[in-house]
């Protein structure tokens, strides 16, 4: 049976062959037929490409619109594949070959993809193409290869949430645009990620922290073993706020840390000051009330009952700093912190002894009864200090905090210069997971032990904003961030290392100015910026000022504390801003400070109340004026110098870079008008509330 | 030989249909063990997020009872327009009769009007709508400008950071979201206004120009954002398009 059919499929088979190539004619017509056929495989494929199936649909999605006929005409200007090809920054794509209607304004309601508008951004398409931002591939025509990472490509389409990183390739400052990319970047000095991951800029510099953790040379003298295994343990549960990550240690490691540490830690002179015996037991509500006069939350919050965090983030949390620091350590810190840190962002406040027994007694007092309840530590041996050692070298400890006998490691971890353009294949990514770029990154940020339980990088306490800040931010460290052209790139302003000179430059450290005002590009922005602070102001008014600061806004929170300077010490400061900061723009003393006409004060009055109605923001007659944005100018004549007064109406972004008073386009002789009426509020008001 | 062919195709049948049978995932299914009989929000609607990006606070809605009380172990499944995303999409109500979920916001700028839809005990279908704003760059850009140069002013509300000057002013100025009037207003007035002051419209002066403070795309920017955070939802006016 199977020889039979077998000869018969063989007979079938001899006579096809027959038929069509039996005869040479035939055969010649049959060989061109089948060339035609394969020839007409490519332009089918063609026919029935994505792109046309697109180009289509957009077609009959315009064919019923208002404007059909110019949208039509603009797409058959350049029909079929698209290119935006731009040679200097290596970009060729094709997006727009299936994304048409990404320039068409009136396609604002049109919200199904590929055919919606590109919103409004401060570049066009032409300039930078698509994968500058979006990532994805650029010279790829279908939707597969475009979007996904496929076996020959593995560049996927950036998620919308990360895309501010690309702008952070070539814009090195913060933009006004891109508030997570800022953040991000702020976070990964303030939470150290730098100490332990080196990342290099394209201009040769590398981010540095800010946290400025500190050093543990000599945490003996500051806190106890006890405290030390509880932060280890759960740095969150001292302080919500704290940026010190979880290591995860067994308790028998915390042990050994916290003994090591102890054990490595030497006495600092002057780093204590013997508890005072007052006594008359401190009056809890004078400590709070000097704790509130010396603007302390400013800078350090405080967790009140309802839990929420209250104050300021420049210094630690204090919501229960009696459960950490030693009382004579406190009260030595208080009376000057530059002995026991000599970087410290903590002012040295000038203290009476008095003074610094309520506010060691008030912040002593700040305990959790819970936190170290349960921690019964004995007596260390040596071999629980030596692993304590080994350890804290594992751990890399010392990449941030200064510690004795320990060597600080250099590139602990792995450097994240080029982060954002790690080839996948380098990759070992979680089952389950995305395989690409930004998933790892947030993945690894979120729970970096999930990658492998003996991973040394510990779990930070971020929110899930800060982890997505935090990705953009590494995101935006990709190749093309370090090849670009320098000239494409807009630079970072170069840190400023200005340092003040003299006595008063001692004394300016010494009250730690620059944590919040910023001179010369350098310091906080807490406070106004002094640069030109010595052209601004009078010189009585400032000395007083220094010696006791008043807030000058009525609706501000934050206030300058009083630090008790001596009047030798406020001269010496009010002498040194008003020589050395000064603006070239004008010569401070070339408008007088009295005697104008009263025409012309009357003039400026109107001008204030009616053409430019000052009186919303500022307030001149504490009876009449409301305003609360602006400083109070009831003293304005014997605070600010007339110049200044006029420059200042004249443009005050130029006298303050982002002041956020209206450039009113004043012509001189409205600036002068008004300059002579606030030249004559001197406090007037002061003394008639004396009388 | 034909056998052999048959074999082989028979065992490509079996592995093809072994490869559909195992369907993927469709993730746990929750059995619910209560009901309730409304839907009410906790918290998190009407924030203002950012295209693409998780909203700052997580959505938390409640089920209750007829007489008000609060139900554990209701089914609560979330939905939205397109782009938007829910972590979890879907759960039972705690101890206390809520569900919190993480929403992510589509890639398109606008109004997203999420739902959450429970199940009574007569398998009754019981819906909750809850609006959020996505910013684009522009009207990002927008909402930064307001918060440095307008909110002080324009917003009633006071923060510890922020006291309003609302109160102090003779003349009250407009909130955003006050689309009644703001919505009239052409972008041309709008422009006129913000680079002018008030004094170009006729209005007050208490309202300074801040045409040469801010640049003409500022300007753009910040009107972009008081039109997407308007309320009622401010419709451009123009060419209307035929929709399909």
């Amino acid at each position: 049976m199977r020889s039979s059919s077998l000869q018969s499929m063989k007979n079938a088979l001899s006579s096809l062959w027959q038929t069509l190539f039996g005869h040479p004619v035939r055969a010649f017509g049959v060989v061109s037929l089948l060339l035609l056929i394969f020839l007409a495989i490519a332009p089918a494929k063609n026919h029935f490409s994505e792109w046309r199936h697109y180009q289509k649909q957009y077609l009959s999605l315009i064919a019923s619109r208002g404007d059909a006929v110019t949208l039509q005409r603009r797409f058959h200007e350049h029909d079929g594949i698209q290119q935006v090809w731009l040679p200097q920054i290596g970009v060729v794509d094709r997006c727009t070959t299936c994304h048409v209607g990404l320039k068409e304004a009136s396609l604002a309601d049109v919200g199904t993809q590929p055919f919606r508008r590109h919103p409004a951004i401060p570049h066009t398409l032409d300039q930078f193409g698509c994968v500058m931002c979006h990532r994805g591939q650029g010279p790829a025509t279908t939707v597969e290869e475009a979007h996904s990472s496929t076996l020959a490509w593995e560049q996927p389409i950036l998620p919308a949430r990360y895309v501010q990183s690309s702008c952070g390739q070539c814009h090195r400052a913060p933009l006004t645009g891109t508030p997570q990319l800022n953040l991000g970047r702020n976070l990964l000095g303030r939470y150290g990620c730098v100490h332990c991951h080196t990342i290099k800029l394209a201009d040769g510099s590398a981010i540095k922290p800010t946290d400025d953790p500190p050093s543990l040379e000599h945490v003996a003298d500051k806190t106890t073993r006890e405290w030390i295994y509880a932060w280890l343990k759960d740095p969150q549960a001292y302080a919500v706020t704290a940026t010190m990550p979880n290591f995860k240690l067994s308790d028998p490691d915390a042990r050994d840390v916290s003994a090591f540490l102890i054990a490595s830690s030497t006495p600092l002179a002057g780093d204590t000051t013997p508890a005072i015996n007052d006594p008359k037991t401190p009056d809890p509500t004078a400590g709070a009330s000097l704790y509130g006069e010396s603007f302390c939350a400013s800078c350090h919050a405080v967790q009140n009952a309802a839990g929420n965090v209250v104050g300021g983030d420049v210094g630690p949390e204090l919501t229960r700093v009696g459960n950490k620091v030693k009382t004579e350590w406190l009260r030595a810190w208080l009376r000057n912190p530059r002995v026991y840190d000599s970087g410290t962002a903590m002012p040295h406040y000038r203290f009476t002894d008095p003074q610094l027994s309520l506010l060691t007694a008030f912040l002593g007092n700040k305990t959790d009864s819970d936190l170290l309840a349960n921690v019964h530590l004995d007596a260390p041996t040596p071999e629980q200090i030596a692993h304590g050692k080994l350890l804290v070298t594992e751990y890399g400890c010392a990449s941030c905090h200064e510690i004795n006998g320990i060597k600080k490691p250099d590139n602990f971890a792995p450097e994240l210069t080029r982060i954002g353009s790690k080839p996948l294949t380098q990759i070992i990514f979680l089952p389950g997971m995305t395989h690409a770029i930004p998933d790892y990154i947030a993945a690894k940020i979120r729970q970096p032990r999930s990658f492998g339980a003996a991973l040394k990088m510990p779990q930070f306490s971020l929110a899930p904003a800060q982890i997505d800040a935090l990705t953009t931010a590494l995101l935006s460290l990709t190749d093309r961030a370090h090849d670009l052209p320098l000239a494409l790139t807009v630079p970072a302003k170069p840190p400023s290392n200005y340092q003040p000179a003299g006595k008063a430059g001692k004394l300016m450290d010494d009250m730690a100015c620059f944590t919040c005002h910023a001179i010369n590009g350098r310091g906080g922005d807490l406070a106004p910026d002094l640069t030109w602070e010595g052209s601004s102001v009078q010189r009585p008014w400032l000395q007083t000022f220094l010696k006791n600061p008043g807030t000058l806004r009525p609706a501000l929170i934050r206030r300058m504390p009083k630090f008790n300077l001596s009047d030798d010490d406020a001269k010496e400061l009010t002498d040194y801003i008003m020589a050395v900061y000064q603006t070239p723009a004008f010569d401070r003393d070339s408008m007088p400070s009295s005697g104008y006409p009263p025409a012309q004060v009357e003039q400026g009055k109107q001008l204030f109340y009616s053409k430019y109605a000052c009186q919303s923001c500022h307030i001149v007659d504490t009876k009449v004026d409301k305003g609360y944005v602006g400083p109070t100018l009831t003293q304005v004549g014997s605070r600010l110098n007339a110049a200044w007064i006029y420059h200042w109406l004249k443009d005050p972004q130029a006298m303050r870079p982002g002041s956020i008073e209206p450039n009113r386009n004043m012509n001189d002789e409205d600036a002068r008008a008004l300059t002579a009426f606030l030249m004559t509020q001197k406090g007037a008001s002061k003394q008639e509330a004396k009388k | 030989m034909k056998r052999y062919w048959r074999t082989l195709f028979l065992l490509s049948l079996v592995l093809v249909g072994a490869g559909c049978a195992r369907k993927p995932g469709t993730g746990l299914s929750l059995k619910p063990t209560g009901f309730g009989a409304a839907l009410v929000e906790s918290s998190g609607g009407k924030q203002i997020g950012a295209t693409g990006m998780a909203l700052a606070q997580p959505l938390v809605v409640q089920v209750n009872d007829e007489q008000g009380t609060a139900v554990t172990g209701a089914l609560v499944e979330f939905s939205g327009p397109a782009g938007a995303s829910f972590d979890p999409p879907s759960g039972l109500t705690d101890s206390s009769g809520q569900l919190s979920t993480n929403v992510v916001l589509g890639s398109m700028a606008g109004r997203y009007q999420l739902t959450a839809r429970t199940l009574t005990k007569a398998q009754k279908s019981v819906e909750l709508k809850i609006e959020e704003i996505a910013l684009g760059y522009q009207e990002q850009v927008g909402f930064q400008l307001d918060n440095k140069y307008c909110a002080r002013c324009h917003d009633p509300e006071s923060t510890p950071e922020r006291v309003s000057n609302y109160d102090n002013l003779e003349v009250k100025p407009h909130p955003f979201t006050e689309g009644d009037t703001l919505n009239k207003m052409s972008d041309a007035e709008l422009t006129a206004i913000i680079s002018h002051g008030g004094p170009a419209l006729n209005k007050s002066a208490l309202m300074p120009p801040y045409g040469y403070t801010l640049s003409k795309t500022e300007i753009e920017a910040l009107i972009a954002y008081i039109r997407l955070i308007s309320d009622p939802p401010y419709h451009a006016s123009g060419m209307v398009y035929a929709q399909k």
